[in-house]
């Protein structure tokens, strides 16, 4: 809407300004799971300047799960939730990015909201591809699909910022990865229609829609056209999950980030045969479980973004 | 009555899917089993018989489904250790996937029960 001061050289000042902080934390967000001594850096820089707003990501909380690999997932999503609770910035509310439940069964999904809905914060979700293993999505849509379009993609505006949840995990094709689909890309386009390029926009899915390792699917199959409506925007954040690891890349205006899991780590690419659960020893497995917090400064074109292992 | 016991356990076969427990018992054609471990159909490629039940059975700590690339089938999610069967009676190949994991493909070829030989 109002010019923002000084714009081009203001821009360019600022982008240069962007690079070096990113280049900073990069190595942060690089060191999976265990947040190290950097992360008071971060911590720090936080504290100096404490407004704007500030929410928080939760994914993969798999309730239901019981293998090895964690045999109480209920109890490491109930210690996030702990975490949450306990945060000196309030949070204005919450992203779930996916695979709330392991199986889509109805016990899941109460089990899910019973807990989830202690933070006393508004929860906005999109589907993992276990929340939707009843063929019509009608557990996942009719709790909450309200408001939605499709299999439950939806966008929000909150202090300034533009807020999109993707749908990328129904209809998959055969040695495909993930898929939004040409309804969902055609909707996009709309939503984007109009907006200005100065508008911050968070967008956020289960499967990463940059390609991170498609041997195992850990992709996007049409996130290019998704990205090429959101390029002429000066800052885009893309949040998933479904990796179970923390992992970043910055693509010109787009910083993509996923979160980890509450519920079991899964392997670096390529670091194991599969993808498949990750069993870890008792004592490190809260390392690489947790919950990231996301804050947004007015007239900060970036977002920061910080990793919370539910144990350092 | 020793043919309809015959008829019997080839039906238990189908049913339960213990293919490797059981005998063949005078099936036209033996069952098959793949098995789905670390995100992999073993074997990826399989061929059988027309008239083969052939059962997939998860292996791995996660859900995957069999879903026909041609919708002829498709598996409800299988938790680990559900098996899922699916009887091919008619010469072809059947691409399938995990509609779940996608990159996960596999492929049941079905060569004529008996006398022809297939072109290969």
């Amino acid at each position: 809407m109002t010019s923002d001061h000084g714009n081009e050289r203001g821009l360019s000042r600022r982008k240069v300004l962007e690079c070096m902080t990113w280049a900073g934390t990069g190595v942060l967000w690089t060191i999976a799971g265990g947040l190290p001594s950097s992360m008071g850096i971060i911590g720090e820089a936080r504290a100096a300047e404490p407004s704007g707003l500030t929410f928080l990501q939760i994914s993969d909380s798999h309730v239901g799960f019981d293998k090895p690999a964690n045999p109480n997932a209920l109890g490491t999503l109930e210690e996030a939730v702990g975490k949450i609770k306990a945060l000196r910035v309030k949070p204005s509310f919450v992203i779930h990015t996916g695979d709330i439940t392991h199986l889509s069964k109805p016990s899941e999904f109460d089990d899910a909201d019973r807990i989830i809905s202690q933070t006393r914060l508004d929860v906005h979700y999109v589907p993992g591809e276990h929340d939707v293993l009843d063929e019509d999505v009608k557990l996942y849509r009719n709790r909450y699909g309200r408001g939605t379009k499709g299999a439950g993609w939806y966008s929000f505006d909150a202090n300034g910022v533009h807020f999109i949840g993707l749908v990328n995990v129904v209809d998959l094709k055969a040695g495909g990865l993930g898929n939004l689909g040409n309804e969902q890309l055609e909707w996009l386009e709309g939503d984007l229609k109009g907006r200005s390029a100065s508008t911050p926009i968070v967008v956020f899915a289960h499967i990463p829609l940059w390609s991170v390792y498609p041997a195992w699917g850990w992709g996007t199959e049409d996130s290019a056209r998704a990205l090429d409506y959101l390029k002429r925007f000066g800052s885009v954040t893309v949040l998933n999950g479904h990796i179970h690891q923390i992992m970043q890349k910055v693509e010109g205006n787009v910083t993509f980030h996923t979160a980890m899991s509450t519920a079991f780590p899964q392997p670096a690419p390529g670091a194991a045969p599969s993808p498949g659960p990750m069993k870890v020893a008792d004592d490190k497995l809260r390392s690489l479980l947790g919950v990231t917090d996301v804050t947004f400064k007015r007239g900060q074109q970036r977002l920061a973004i910080i990793d919370q292992p539910l144990q350092g | 009555m020793a043919h309809k016991l015959c008829v019997a356990i080839t039906l238990a076969v189908a049913v339960f899917a213990a293919a490797a427990a059981l005998p063949a018992a005078s099936a036209p054609a033996t069952d098959a089993e793949v098995d789905i471990d670390q995100f992999t159909f073993t074997p990826q490629r399989i061929t059988v018989k027309a008239g083969t039940t052939v059962t997939w059975a998860n292996e791995d700590d996660v859900p995957h489904t069999i879903a026909s690339s041609s919708k002829l089938f498709k598996s409800k999610a299988l938790d680990t250790r559900d098996k899922f069967s699916f009887t091919f009676t008619t010469p072809g190949t059947y691409e399938y996937f995990c509609s779940l994991h996608p990159h996960m493909t596999g492929a049941v070829v079905v060569e004529a029960a008996t006398g022809s030989n297939p072109a290969r």
